[in-house]
């Protein structure tokens, strides 16, 4: 029982990122269509400037707010001048610039901060905590936490203001929303911005747990795009649970199953999902995407 | 000299294999010249897929690693003949892909492109873990291509080899475009609908191609395997399926010969910039995404729009 918490535990700290990048892609794939495969850049951009200001002497919440405002200017830069030039290509003409925007970004921390692995300070402390028998990382809380609060703000922001209810026109029709008045080019620089946050912050939560290094943004925007599928493409609410799902059946594959199969998990149930209800498990078909 | 009219680009392809060698100053250079002929192989078959049937595989390095680990695996541990590995490793394959084809190939844009990629990662992925069988992420050797009691070593035998195979690909495919069976590709490409209306069985005709591209990726992974005789997981990895895309689309989509200069431009490439660490992975991902911006249909189809027809 302990062994199962403790795999629970690891398994919800490591879906909480899978969230908040599946949440990305949502927010990009609702305001321009578009599946952004440089979702898991950022998440490891977040991660490895918040360890290098860190590394340079910067009080780590400083450290933490300037790697996500730089993981947004990143947002922002992709959007600008990679996928606005494009205009109305092909969806496959679009996932090939996002790559390319993704291989970029790689190339370049590769080339200024190395190969080497960095890593984060847990935000407060590593005595870890005990619950029933399994141990907790405090790190797990703050992942978990603010998660939790991501996900409130967001549900509150297209709820509740103008910004966040034009999103949601845009994403339902967008020359409905421009005919009303939504500027929808800012719309879709937002998305990229807000999931470019969205992901910087995921990754500087786990970045005190799991190493951090140029190359961690493949995997995890990966997975983050399983996650996002999972729920059904364009659902806020399937992709937190679709990234929740997935952390927890990793987890319990390598504890039970095989830890070397554990990456393979993640892209063995999303085959079945697809050939068994290919909308994803909470995506309706031909509906509204919200 | 029919073949001149119909297909002049075929003949001057041949021509220019032919010359090559001549031309090639050192091994080095063979080297080059071998790698990017099996690579284009492979793009000419991903294409087909890719610019004809507008179906994307980000999963195709995948087909490819099974063919060299499987021929790899048949010859060097269980003694076979190369030529009946790299049948068996193509049929098998093959199988694989017919048994996925149907579900993947119901799936559209990003679905779709999902599903292949998750196929090629666990094909990945079982390759780096199963290290008994593997070697893991330390590779394993793989001996020589030999048929009939000789073996196949040497630059020039195997640029013969991979040059004269690239031939036939290309005549394949485009006899293969030209025929009903290519129409009907292209036609789904067009619309899918608009094909199943007038008659086309549309999964029917996916599902061949998709079967098609993989195995030809399997043939092309077993004589690479022979080529370099030693295997790394990497070759069977994500990126290198994004290679491949990526030397399909810059050469240009929907053409046979763009293929050829995909694989060209983007082979090379990195040799040119082998001094560079990790400014060849930015060169990558600028020259994708530039080329997608600026030329969305490719270089080659782009360039005879401009040149040979005028403007359209």
């Amino acid at each position: 029982m302990s062994q199962f918490l403790q795999f629970l535990f690891s398994g919800v700290t490591v879906g909480a990122t899978y969230a908040l990048a599946a949440l990305g892609f949502a927010l990009i794939y609702n305001a321009s269509g578009v599946i952004n495969f440089a979702q898991g850049e950022f998440i490891m951009l977040g991660g490895m400037f918040a360890a290098l200001f860190y590394q340079f002497g910067v009080p780590l919440p400083l450290a933490i707010v300037l790697a996500v405002l730089l993981a947004a200017l990143a947002g922002v830069l992709v959007e600008k001048l990679a996928i606005e030039p494009a205009g109305n290509a092909e969806v496959v003409s679009l996932i090939i610039i996002t790559i390319g925007a993704s291989l970029t970004i790689r190339g370049l921390v590769q080339v200024f901060m190395g190969k080497g692995t960095r890593s984060l300070p847990a935000f407060s402390g590593d005595t870890p905590l005990a619950v029933l028998g399994a141990t907790l990382l405090p790190q797990s809380l703050w992942a978990i936490g603010v998660t939790a609060v991501v996900v409130a703000v967001l549900a509150w922001f297209f709820g509740r203001t103008v910004v966040g209810k034009a999103m949601l026109a845009t994403a339902y029709n967008k020359l409905a929303a421009q005919l009303v008045g939504v500027n929808t080019r800012f719309i879709l620089l937002l998305s990229f911005v807000l999931s470019a946050t969205l992901g910087a912050v995921g990754g500087i939560l786990v970045a005190p747990i799991n190493y951090t290094s140029y190359d961690v943004g493949i995997m995890l925007g990966l997975k983050g795009f399983v996650a996002a599928t999972l729920g059904g493409l364009g659902s806020g609410l399937g992709a937190v649970v679709g990234g929740l799902l997935l952390g927890v059946v990793e987890s319990m594959t390598a504890g039970y199953v095989s830890s070397a199969y554990k990456d393979a998990t993640p892209f063995v149930l999303i085959l079945l999902i697809l050939f068994f209800r290919p909308q994803g498990l909470f995506g309706k078909k031909g509906t509204d995407r919200v | 000299m029919n073949y001149l009219k119909s297909h002049p680009g075929l003949v001057i392809l041949a021509a220019v294999l032919l010359v090559l060698p001549f031309a090639l100053p050192n091994a080095y250079a063979f080297d080059v010249a071998i790698r990017v002929a099996i690579n284009a192989s492979v793009v000419i078959g991903l294409n087909l897929l890719i610019g004809y049937t507008g179906q994307i595989s980000l999963g195709h390095a995948g087909f490819f690693g099974i063919g060299a680990y499987a021929s790899a695996i048949l010859t060097s541990r269980w003694g076979w003949p190369p030529l009946a590995a790299l049948v068996a490793a193509a049929a098998g394959t093959a199988l694989l892909a017919w048994v996925v084809a149907r579900p993947i190939l119901k799936l559209k844009g990003h679905y779709l492109a999902m599903a292949t990629l998750g196929l090629g990662i666990i094909i990945s992925i079982v390759i780096v873990n199963e290290t008994a069988w593997t070697g893991g992420p330390d590779g394993m050797p793989v001996s020589a291509l030999s048929a009939f009691g000789k073996e196949l070593s040497g630059e020039r035998p195997w640029y013969w080899l991979s040059a004269g195979v690239l031939l036939v690909v290309t005549w394949l495919a485009l006899n293969l475009i030209d025929s009903p069976a290519g129409r009907a590709l292209q036609a789904i490409h067009g619309s899918e609908v608009a094909s199943r209306v007038v008659g086309v069985d549309t999964s029917a005709f996916k599902a061949r191609i998709f079967v098609l591209s993989a195995a030809l990726a399997s043939v092309m992974g077993s004589l690479y395997a022979h080529y370099v005789g030693f295997l790394t997981p990497g070759l069977a990895g994500f990126f290198h399926s994004i290679e491949l895309v990526t030397m399909v689309v810059v050469g240009g989509m929907a053409s046979v010969y763009g293929c050829i200069f995909g694989a060209l431009i983007l082979t090379m490439l990195p040799q040119l910039l082998s001094t560079l660490e990790g400014w060849e992975t930015v060169a990558f991902g600028v020259i994708l995404m530039l080329t997608m911006i600026f030329l969305p249909r490719g270089l080659v189809p782009t360039l005879k729009n401009r040149f040979g027809r005028g403007t359209s």
